[in-house]
């Protein structure tokens, strides 16, 4: 692939801004992090922190909080593929996805107590359940009412890559397919989701990642039922004021998305 | 790329304009002026019409912030970066911050109004001789339930709480000392205990009350509580005034063993501006008068004794959430224990939440 | 077919907008609370436009929103450029790792090491900081948004620009930048929810006075959440709506015909 000389000078003046970024707010703040962990709570030099870390209370933690942040990433996937596809079908498409955006502008301490008073028990839900006849149930803190809210948080984050990897489709791929004979199913598996998944990696990192650190609505809608790492390491952040386990927490949840970001790595580089 | 530099200038000017109206308001305020007074405080916990008349009375502007914990107040002030002339901590937070010098002694003399303060609420060990903080508002921690609900169940000790009848029932604070307390209280033991068997035993016992708790959630607790989410939960006294007020079918009690007194107190962060407008503050909160006034609208208990005078009878009779010093002896303040004794604390809180399963 | 597609549509534009129409009946309830509904009342109405300070507040968060996400936009597009230039996969990954370093990380964290950070520097806390913090943290989405538009961008697109004569500028200004709009404006408008929701990094680096409305909303969780706090969502909810509707109808009254490849 020739390369023009000029090339090679564009990309440096686009590294600079980036670069200068990184180092201030990622490079700095991270080897802080990795300092303060290596500080007991007594505030001497040691590991003792990475010891701790390495007990079934933390690791079944982490291992949970995996778990929960894999259904909820899967659950956004599955909701907002079908919705970001029929969206792309729709005349007004760009205003049905601002629409779509704009719920997530108002502040989430609102949206969860409102979530709070949904899905209550003398809530609207348990209502209708009620008129129904299928009676009241206990739905706010339980594993279900947290990957439902986690999954309302995260949908915008996964729509809009998704959306937009479908919206590059074109559109004579699928009516190929369907000329030769390919049945909706087969045309989606093997046209319509492999040309679009570079949409769906980048949608279920904006998920996964976060996902990982949830704690506020652990409290809110599961009752605490549900423990994340992020509910650890707020609790040592600020209630404990031990900066040190906290930040060795946090150097497990970076440890833990570089893998996850080479597991899923896209492999294109620009040809 | 014209639509994207469209969108970029609008909203550069749009941000700009903004900005522009911003500073205009703030300068209508008064705020980019010399005389101010920097007050940190819990959200919504002041009578905003004191600070009017504050304002009016002294001239003085006061700047508002709002914190939402202790220790997010606390690593704020600690950090340093900006300064606040006046905070409103809690007990534990107030003896932190006095191990790590970050506070201005009072200048008794020029807060006359501290002698209006109930003795019983003056010179407490975690700020003795009230050298560092005035009292601004107190409280219990203890039981409210729904008695329409557990029909004919009486609570008068923390025991009561790990009866059977109470499945999936009960909401407890987020927080260690809170719970691990109660636990202590339950056996009778200080809730500032730190024997390790003694913990133990505790943690042992709050395990076995596991199946009763329904959640352990914040300050959602009263919204919850008042819409009957919950028939009972071990809250603060001030939370109780608000939930009984929204619904009055509420109970609030102070279990027999004894429980947690708590105190939020004014303070003098060092590094602040204006020392002389701090002083001038708090011997206006401490005015029996604006104290009534701000009870009123707080709902919360005042340590200030005149204040009562101007107190409604339905308020200061209530013996729930005044009460006299028989009961109060029994209470105990929160120690601070040490920043190992806290991990511990919260390590065994962490486990006790992660058993619930 | 059809029918049914309508109706999931519809389905989750319902389940999307239930808590905000929460919201908004309650900030009508003369209650005062989020939860038993007594009567109607404009009475937190009133308060919104009586209160200069949580006006102030507001504006402060639709600046901070506003700029934050626009500069993070810039910083984060060339973030993916660069990236998508870089010819080792092994630094490729590393430079994707550090990016997303910060979604990852808990909003205590990211505010407390900004806060040491901007103490250490001897930067005085307040609008300065919190904007400088917001950018900070809006970059790395602007980044995960636009890439893919990016690597999907056939390289003879380039090419073909090149031959005809194009200058480096006109590649990306005429070329590139329009291909990857739609990142753009998905990254754009991802940074301006993460500024608007956000209150640990705010809370921990403001300072003299400077406020925004997540942090006065957190900090009244302990008291209980005022309904003019429901009132100010519901209005701004009714004024972002019409803006959007006004910017759409507007953008199409100067319809351009659709995209090639995209069918009408």
């Amino acid at each position: 692939m020739k390369r023009c000389a000029m090339q090679g000078r564009t990309r440096n003046i686009y590294l600079i801004p980036y670069m200068l970024w990184i180092v201030l707010f990622v490079v700095a703040p991270i080897a802080l992090i990795m300092y303060y962990s290596m500080f007991n709570i007594d505030g001497a030099w040691s590991l003792e922190n990475y010891r701790r870390f390495f007990t079934p209370v933390y690791l079944s933690m982490t291992l949970r909080s995996f778990w929960y942040a894999i259904l909820i990433t899967g659950f956004a996937l599955l909701i907002a593929y079908p919705t970001a596809y029929l969206l792309t079908k729709t005349e007004h498409k760009q205003l049905w996805l601002m629409l779509i955006i704009l719920p997530s502008w108002i502040n989430l301490l609102l949206k969860v107590y409102a979530f709070i008073g949904i899905l209550g028990f003398y809530g609207p839900i348990n209502s209708f359940l009620r008129i129904i006849g299928i009676g009241s149930r206990q739905i706010l803190f339980t594993g279900f009412s947290f990957i439902f809210v986690a999954v309302y948080i995260f949908i915008p984050y996964m729509i809009l890559p998704v959306f937009n990897a479908l919206e590059e489709l074109n559109p004579s791929l699928v009516d190929a397919a369907r000329d030769l004979g390919a049945s909706p199913w087969a045309t989606f598996r093997r046209v319509i989701f492999p040309l679009t998944v570079s949409g769906v990696k980048a949608g279920c990192r904006a998920v996964f990642i976060p996902a990982l650190s949830l704690f506020m609505i652990t409290r809110l809608i599961a009752g605490n039922r549900v423990i994340t790492l992020g509910t650890a390491i707020e609790q040592h952040f600020l209630v404990t004021q031990d900066w040190g386990m906290g930040s060795t927490i946090a150097v497990f949840l970076i440890i833990a998305m570089g893998l996850t970001m080479i597991m899923t790595e896209n492999g294109k580089l620009v040809k | 790329m014209k639509k994207v530099m469209q969108m970029f200038i609008t909203v550069v000017i749009a941000a700009l304009g903004l900005m522009y109206l911003t500073f205009v308001l703030n300068s209508q305020q008064g705020y980019s002026g010399g005389n101010t007074l920097t007050v940190y405080n819990w959200g919504d916990y002041i009578d905003p019409e004191l600070i009017t008349k504050f304002q009016q009375e002294t001239g003085i502007k006061i700047i508002y912030q709002t914190f939402d914990s202790n220790e997010a107040m606390l690593t704020k002030i600690a950090q340093g970066g900006t300064s606040f002339d006046v905070a409103i901590p809690s007990d534990y937070a107030i003896s932190k911050m006095k191990e790590q010098g970050l506070l201005i002694p009072l200048d008794h003399c020029k807060i006359p109004n501290l002698k209006y303060i109930d003795p019983r609420f003056l010179d407490l060990p975690f700020d003795e001789n009230n050298e560092y903080s005035a009292p601004y508002f107190w409280g219990t921690l203890g039981i409210i339930y729904n008695p329409e609900i557990l029909e004919g169940m009486e609570f008068t000790s923390w025991n009561d709480l790990w009866d059977e009848r109470l499945r999936n029932e009960i909401l407890l604070y987020d927080s260690a000392r809170e719970v691990i307390g109660m636990g202590l209280n339950s056996l009778h033991y200080s809730l500032n205990d730190t024997d390790i068997d003694h913990l133990m035993e505790a943690k042992r016992k709050l395990d076995a009350l596991s199946p009763n708790i329904k959640a352990i959630v914040g300050d959602e607790v009263k919204m919850l509580l008042a819409n009957e989410e919950a028939a009972i939960g071990v809250v603060w006294s001030g939370d109780a005034s608000e939930i009984i007020g929204a619904n009055d079918k509420l109970d609030y009690v102070i279990p027999d063993e004894g429980t947690n007194i708590w105190f939020d107190n004014i303070v003098i962060p060092a590094g602040a501006k204006n020392v002389e407008g701090a002083h001038l503050f708090i011997n206006f909160m401490l005015d029996p008068e604006n104290a009534a006034q701000n009870t009123e609208y707080v709902g919360y208990s005042t340590p200030n004794m005149k204040a009562l005078e101007y107190l409604p009878e339905e308020i200061t009779g209530d013996v729930r959430f005044y009460p006299g010093s028989d009961i109060t002896d029994k209470f105990e303040l929160y120690e601070n224990l040490g920043k190992k004794m806290t991990a511990y604390y919260n390590e065994l809180f962490l486990e006790f939440k992660m058993h619930r399963k | 077919m059809e029918r049914l597609s309508s109706i999931y549509l519809v389905g989750v534009f319902i389940v999307l907008y239930a808590p905000i129409f929460y919201l908004v009946y309650y900030s009508f309830n003369s209650a005062g609370t989020m939860y038993s509904f007594e009567g109607f009342t404009f009475d937190w109405y009133r308060e919104v436009f009586c209160d200069t300070r949580l006006f102030i507040i507001l504006l402060n968060t639709i600046v901070i929103a506003l700029l934050s996400s626009a500069i993070s936009t810039v910083i984060g597009v060339l973030g993916a450029l660069a990236i998508t230039r870089v010819k080792t996969k092994r630094f490729r990954n590393a430079l994707l790792t550090l990016n997303n370093v910060m979604i990852v990380s808990p909003d205590v964290i990211i505010g407390a090491s900004f806060l040491v950070l901007f103490t250490m520097i001897g930067i005085n806390l307040g609008f300065g900081s919190v904007l400088i913090s917001h950018i900070a943290f809006s970059v790395p989405i602007v980044v995960l948004m636009v890439l893919p538009n990016l690597e999907e961008m056939s390289p003879t697109l380039i090419d073909a620009a090149q031959d005809l004569g194009a200058s480096r500028w006109d590649v990306l200004t005429r070329v590139v930048i329009p291909y990857i709009s739609p990142g753009i404006f998905a990254g754009f408008f991802m940074a301006l929810t993460y500024s608007l929701d956000d209150f640990a990094v705010t809370f921990f680096v403001t300072g003299g006075g400077f406020s925004t409305l997540s942090v006065e909303i957190y900090s009244l969780a302990r008291r209980g959440i005022s309904l003019t706090i429901n009132a100010l969502s519901t209005l701004i909810f009714l004024v972002t709506l019409l803006l959007v509707l006004g910017y759409y109808i507007i953008s199409k009254q100067g319809a351009k015909p659709g995209k090639a490849g995209v069918r009408e």
